[in-house]
């Protein structure tokens, strides 16, 4: 694990059903996350996958590649364009730091219309 | 009129929320449930939970209520009523100070820190609102976030609108370019007369007219005035784009004439190939009359 090195590449598929469990295992029920009507009545093409599932997938991306005995310290990320249903969502991640133990992992996921997330994972790894 | 800025910066002054409390303390169920959702097989999580969900312990559920003094319930109160309706998340930054362990009770403060706007985005005009809030266990801070939501007016789609009909003046028609060639032909109209040229040498008619017989080479064009009557030859409804002096839609047809050529003209009814028409003269002005055409029953 050294400054440079890229993850692989990871597709996430967002069905609907994928959308919609997310949401509610967060707890987030705000209907754009689950009701394609209202979601479109406010704006939008379809639903769409909300933060707290987009910072779950970027931790897992990070933690599946680092191992389960890395420990994630902070997650931070800007969304951008949003993901809706039927999206595919690919992710991409290259290590920019090393400090010892403790890394920094870029992490970028877009979809068909741009990117979806762009942001940064740092963990500590075991010595 | 609300003043945003006003009211957040009231807000703001509140300071922290008084301490929420999760609904459940940490626990395995609720784990699980948000590891089969996400799909992630990590082996660890069986006495602590994913970092990456610290949020959820404290969402406000299904028929939550935001408690009075929740900043980001108020600015979003506040720009409901100025009418930004629609909400997105586009930040969140995530501290955990260490893992959380099954059983134990989190609280969560907020503090507004910052709202920004009007901003014009992609979705719509919004403001930008990041609030800053920090997890407790007891009076350990475990974590803490920035989150930042745009809440914005959706943006109007624009509706259908058909292109206006602008009724010009039937002076500011399209007028035709009459030259040597052609002057006999628009002083005929002028007459009620529909002249066709006719070689002076071979006795062709022709039309368009043109300087020259292509059959015989003569020089000395003359006309001869036409009956007026024919027949749809062929024709095309103009819907687009606009032409000045005209409504669209409008018909341009080539009629055939008894006498042999083939004239365009506008038509004045529901055309048909083969339909029998006659000619029409309309006065624009003094200087110009134009040649249309008609249905016309057969006697």
């Amino acid at each position: 694990m050294r400054i440079g090195d890229s993850l692989p590449e990871w597709h996430v598929e967002a069905t609907p059903t994928f959308v919609i469990s997310t949401a509610l295992a967060t707890r987030d029920f705000q209907d754009v996350h689950h009701d394609r009507d209202l979601a479109i009545q406010r704006g939008s093409k379809d639903i769409f996958i909300n933060i707290l599932t987009t910072t779950g997938l970027v931790q897992r991306y990070v933690t599946d590649w680092a191992g389960p005995h890395a420990l994630v310290r902070q997650v931070n990320i800007r969304l951008g364009a949003p993901c809706f249903a039927y999206d595919t969502l690919k992710f991409f991640g290259q290590v920019v730091e090393r400090e010892q133990q403790d890394l920094t992992i870029e992490v970028v996921g877009r979809t068909a219309h741009g990117d979806h997330v762009t942001g940064t994972v740092k963990i500590e790894v075991p010595a | 009129m609300i003043d945003v800025e006003k009211e957040a910066a009231r807000i703001a002054e509140q300071g922290e929320s008084a301490p929420r409390l999760a609904r459940d303390p940490i626990n395995l169920p609720m784990i699980n449930n948000w590891l089969e959702a996400i799909g992630d097989q990590h082996p660890g999580y069986t006495e602590v939970a994913p970092p990456a969900m610290v949020q959820v312990w404290t969402m406000a559920g299904l028929h939550g209520q935001r408690t009075l003094d929740d900043p980001l319930g108020q600015m979003m109160g506040i720009l409901d009523e100025a009418g930004y309706t629609s909400v997105v998340a586009t930040n969140s930054d995530q501290t955990y100070h260490r893992y959380l362990r099954l059983g134990e009770q989190l609280s969560v403060t907020t503090s507004l820190e910052d709202v920004t706007g009007p901003k014009r985005t992609g979705l719509g005009e919004g403001w930008f609102v990041t609030t800053r809030s920090t997890w407790w266990v007891g009076d350990e801070a475990v974590a803490e976030m920035r989150f930042r939501v745009l809440k914005f007016r959706p943006a109007q789609k624009p509706a259908q609108k058909p292109e206006p009909v602008e009724e010009t003046p039937k002076a500011q028609a399209i007028r035709p370019s009459v030259n040597r060639d052609t002057e006999y032909f628009w002083e005929g109209t002028r007459l009620g007369e529909l002249r066709i040229q006719r070689c002076g040498g071979c006795g062709l008619l022709r039309h368009p007219p043109g300087p020259m017989c292509p059959e015989c080479g003569a020089t000395k064009p003359k006309y001869l005035v036409s009956e007026g009557h024919g027949v749809i030859y062929s024709y095309v409804v103009h819907h687009h784009p606009q032409v000045p002096g005209k409504q669209t839609p409008f018909v341009i047809a080539l009629v055939e004439l008894d006498e042999g050529v083939r004239m365009l003209g506008e038509f004045d009814g529901e055309p048909s190939v083969g339909q029998r028409v006659e000619v029409v003269f309309t006065e624009v002005d003094d200087e110009l009359t134009m040649p249309s055409w008609r249905p016309r029953a057969d006697r």
